[in-house]
């Protein structure tokens, strides 16, 4: 323990020197004592990153900026450093909602082989309907071949040479016209408005890299999807201010809090380029009703800045609630539409995560341009990009399934929550997404995020039953958790049950 | 109210990051417009100036027609699909990993040995680039690369990343190579000028010069990179393609041959099987590195440029069946030295000198003896006579920042033999035609004292700018898109 010498009550005489210079040395010292003992270290239960600053009434606290002055020290003779964005990607090993999925991974749950495994209730992924797009492969095997009969001599070079990095335009016209069947026929997508993408993760990725510069933020209501902070946050350098909703509104976004949260965010010196919202909403499963969105129309429209919508749940909807699109409320009103763009991909309504197909709708020819262009880092592999087009052709297939994945999901939906009711869990209303918002508040202890990861780590490690916590999603009320069901099937629901009350008993 | 233009967009987005303003993209877009095809246009532009490898499709389309279970799309392959659809972990399927390990071993002849738990997955070799540039470098930082090198490294290592990349002088005197000096003259350069060195970058096999980097240059660069701690990320994505001897030597055998005094943390090799198997369509690009932190750290940054399990299921099949590779990588080689040796020795034939090299998909050829002036804008002229008048896209020296003018780099093997023919016909045209053009003006030197090759004046026509660059296809593809 170094030994300080405040000087400053020495130096200023007030307390005679031992008094003034012993009392201020012994506080410093308790002072170092203190922060060095609290100081969260790896091997304890993961506290949230502080990019999860929830405790504050309004804003999370000023993140740590990625300007460009950073430089790490030299290391002459020191290890081989890594860049300080590598560096902190290689820390961000804390989050609940990363440490939960490790952890499911090397033991999962099966009815039959391994009835005691963990419960996969923290990642949304839809296993209900893939068995009818297996059908649907195997009488149909022959079209989406990796190899077309009929023009034989040419087909392996159309696969394996170069494509258009933004996907081919046959795969456009047939997203587009996936995504009308989705919207359920409510409006039309124009193929030359897409790009495609490796997934929904890039995609997002890259519409961060073309609307904002590093140091710039985007406002985004809470709670919000974990992922964000990789996706947006990592290599752009781009920060993401939560606004947070309310249970007593069920969560509905206010624009009067984006407006305040605009206004303080521009205080502090930085720049807001756009608002990210998710419709249907993850983690809450609400969707955004028309009103709201002509509210957020307006608001990006006079601060001039971006709306990003990001609709990837928008064919997976269940409740009585008509999904409205962003783009049928531009369709239908005056609205400056060169602000909007919509995230899409088929890893959640087509349930083909493993295929990495995601979409940028924009309508600014700009971005476009420029999107099209850093599509190159992250494009569609040529196979997927011809199966796809031939399952997305078959217009009656993906209506049916479409359909019969809605009917699956809403008894699924209905199933679970009653179940968690039967708890005494009351969950938020949703109408769409795979997972239901749960409220265990009542169950935790204290009323904090400290006892929201206690109860976190009870359900992972106690009942072997992976949730995501409130907390990761940057919900400012504690308590409140993310359950999906769509990796069940209806048998497992009360042993999901039994495992969760195990734990609610006991608090 | 409309936006105001590029005012809400980034600077990413609105600069001119993505390099496409280039003259290298100038001869694409010339293709673009007037594509040559054996029949329907015999008079286009033939694309030369794309690396591609279409010499061995047959041998994989044959492999795919006895071997239906590797794709989920056929009778015997479906029951995989519930699986795979579903899959999205980021270290990609383990059959996958072993199979890429494998097939990196014995296209280096078994010298090296390659694990598979250090193999990363990235959207292709230029979202490998891109995640290798933001693992080591911060904004500002630079990475040293000898010139000439491949011209979408500006884009691919700096666009988004913000890393700069400052050139090693290489020159034809010494065939290219990169020696200790001018190394350290560059390294010097940089602390000079107060930018950070964090590495440096090289391709082996060269991509534009086809050769193999003997073991010696190798020795020196990881002694250099070990010495002033900086990282030496090696792009050997033409690994594959080596069809004559010298032996090609990675930087993994430099690697083993002495781990004691070489830090494996600053090794880094990028690959992809765009190259070697002719597949870019496929987007497979990978980061081996040697480094623990950076493996973990590209890992994660993998989820911006998964290879799509569909992809991976069929690959670990195809790369894990052993005689299948074995026979591939032997008649791959056996059909490039082969067109390798038609195409130099057909434009020896007018007295065209090429670099000697034994790998890649192109040669380095030198067109001094046809420039009017030895210097860029003479280097500029010709390009522009040979894209416009021969119709040959090839690729101008100083687009790869080749710091001597006069030498281009020609692909051949993106097309077929008789395209090939055609393009060394074109070539032997323009050239007479060019000497004896010298020889008249010679003659008549009292009368025409500015001795000009003959330009057309619809040149400037095709070089108007197209709206959006489509990518460069070859020219044998009846694509419907």
């Amino acid at each position: 323990m170094r030994v300080i010498v405040p000087l400053q009550a020495v130096v200023q005489g007030r307390g005679g020197l031992v008094l003034g210079s012993l009392i201020p040395c012994a506080l410093f010292y308790f002072l170092q004592f203190y922060l060095r003992r609290n100081r969260p270290s790896s091997s304890s239960p993961p506290p949230p990153s502080s990019a999860s600053g929830s405790n504050l009434p309004e804003l999370a606290s000023i993140p740590r900026s990625l300007s460009r002055g950073l430089l790490s020290p030299r290391g002459s003779f020191g290890p081989a450093r890594l860049s300080s964005r590598g560096t902190a990607v290689v820390r961000d090993d804390d989050n609940p909602y990363y440490v939960g999925l490790k952890r499911c991974a090397d033991d999962p749950y099966n009815r039959s082989t391994n009835p005691q495994g963990f419960l996969l209730l923290g990642l949304a992924e839809n296993r209900l309907s893939l068995d009818i797009i297996q059908d649907w492969l195997v009488k149909n095997w022959k079209e989406s071949l990796l190899l077309d009969d009929e023009e034989e001599e040419l087909s392996i070079q159309g696969l394996a040479t170069y494509q258009p990095y933004d996907g081919s335009m046959d795969l456009k016209t047939a997203v587009a016209e996936f995504m009308g069947q989705v919207m359920q026929g409510s409006v039309s997508f124009n193929p030359s408005h897409i790009v495609l993408t490796a997934g929904a993760t890039p995609a997002v990725e890259t519409l961060g890299f073309c609307l904002a510069d590093p140091g710039d933020a985007f406002l985004v209501p809470s709670p919000y999807y974990p992922g964000w902070d990789r996706d947006i946050k990592w290599r752009t350098g781009v920060e993401l201010i939560p606004v947070p909703c309310r249970s007593t509104d069920n969560f509905s976004i206010s624009i009067a809090a984006l407006e305040l949260a605009y206004n303080q965010v521009k205080k502090r010196g930085m720049k807001v380029r756009a608002v990210l919202v998710s419709n249907p909403s993850n983690p809450v499963g609400s969707l955004i009703d028309r009103e709201t969105l002509c509210g957020l129309l307006d608001f990006v429209m006079e601060k001039n800045i971006h709306l990003i919508s990001d609709e990837i749940f928008a064919g997976s909807t269940y409740g009585s609630d008509k999904f409205v699109s962003v783009a049928e409320v531009l369709d239908a009103e005056s609205f400056d539409k060169s602000r909007v763009h919509i995230i899409y991909g088929l890893s959640k309504d087509l349930a083909v995560p493993g295929f990495r197909v995601g979409v940028i709708y924009s309508y600014n020819e700009n971005v476009l341009a420029a999107a099209s262009k850093l599509a190159r880092f992250s494009s569609i592999s040529a196979p997927t990009q011809r199966l796809l087009i031939s399952m997305l052709s078959d217009r009656k297939f993906i209506s049916e399934y479409l359909a019969v994945n809605r009917v699956r999901l809403h008894d699924m939906h209905a199933l679970f929550v009653d179940g968690l009711k039967q708890l005494g869990i009351k969950c938020a209303s949703s109408s769409g997404g795979f997972y239901c918002w749960a409220d265990m508040s009542m169950f935790i202890r204290p009323y904090s995020e400290k006892g929201e990861l206690k109860l976190w780590d009870n359900l992972l490690n106690v009942a072997k039953v992976n949730v995501t916590p409130g907390s990761s999603c940057h919900c400012i009320e504690p308590g409140w958790f993310r359950c999906c069901f769509t990796t069940l099937t209806e048998k497992d629901v009360p042993t999901v049950m039994e495992r969760i009350q195990k734990i609610t008993k006991s608090n | 109210m409309g936006i105001p233009g590029d005012e809400i967009l980034s600077r990413v987005a609105t600069g001119d990051g993505h390099g496409e303003n280039t003259s290298y993209f100038d001869g694409w877009k010339a293709y673009d417009n007037d594509p040559f095809h054996p029949i329907h246009n015999p008079n286009g532009v033939i694309q030369m100036g794309l690396a591609e490898n279409q010499l061995c499709l047959d041998l994989m389309r044959d492999w795919i027609r006895k071997n239906p279970q590797a794709s989920i799309c056929t009778k015997e392959g479906v029951s995989e699909f519930e699986a795979i659809a579903n899959f999205q972990d980021y270290h990609g399927l383990p059959d996958f990993r072993k199979a890429i390990a494998k097939f990196m071993e014995k296209a280096r002849g078994g010298r090296a040995r390659f694990d598979p738990e250090r193999i990363v997955m990235s959207g292709g070799a230029t979202g490998a680039q891109e995640t290798i540039a933001f693992c080591l470098a911060n904004p500002g930082d630079a990475f040293l690369i000898p010139t000439p090198y491949y011209p979408a490294f500006d884009r691919d290592f700096r666009w988004r990343t913000g890393v700069q990349l400052l050139p090693i002088r290489c020159h034809s005197h010494d065939n290219f190579k990169i020696t200790e000096a001018e190394l350290a003259a560059a390294y010097r350069k940089a602390r000079d000028s107060k930018i950070r060195v964090k590495g440096i970058l090289i391709t082996n096999p060269s991509n534009p010069l086809g050769t193999t980097m003997d073991r010696e240059t190798l020795r020196t660069l990881v002694r250099f990179a070990n010495e002033e701690r900086i990282h030496l990320v090696c792009d050997e994505i033409f690994s594959g393609t080596v069809f004559d001897g010298p032996e090609y030597v990675s930087v993994a055998e430099i690697l083993q041959e002495d781990p004691s005094t070489c830090d494996g943390d600053l090794i880094h090799i990028v690959y992809s099987l765009s190259k070697d198997l002719g597949v870019p369509g496929f987007r497979v690009g990978i980061i081996y590195s040697y480094n623990d932190a950076v493996v973990s750290c590209a890992r994660r940054m993998s989820s911006f440029g998964l290879v799509s399990t569909q992809t991976q299921l069929l690959l670990a099949s195809m790369l894990g069946d052993d005689d299948f590779t074995t026979d591939l990588l032997a008649e791959s080689r056996r059909r490039l030295m082969h067109r390798h040796r038609a195409f130099t020795a057909g434009l020896e034939g007018v007295g065209i000198r090429c670099l000697q090299s034994n790998a890649g998909l192109f040669c380095w050829m030198s067109l001094k003896p046809l420039l009017k002036d030895a210097t860029a804008e003479g280097e500029a002229e010709l390009w522009r006579v040979i894209v416009n008048e021969v119709k040959l896209n090839i690729s101008p020296g100083s687009s790869f920042h080749c710091t001597e003018p006069g030498w281009f780099r020609a692909c051949f093997a993106n097309m077929d033999e008789e395209t090939m023919e055609t393009a060394l016909r074109r070539i032997r045209t323009f050239v007479r035609r060019a000497n004896d053009a010298a020889t008249a003006a010679k003659t008549k030197k009292r009368w025409d004292t500015s001795l000009r090759l003959s330009l057309p004046r619809r040149f400037e026509e095709m070089t108007v700018l197209t709206p959006r660059l489509m990518s460069p296809r070859s020219p044998l593809v009846q694509a419907a898109t």
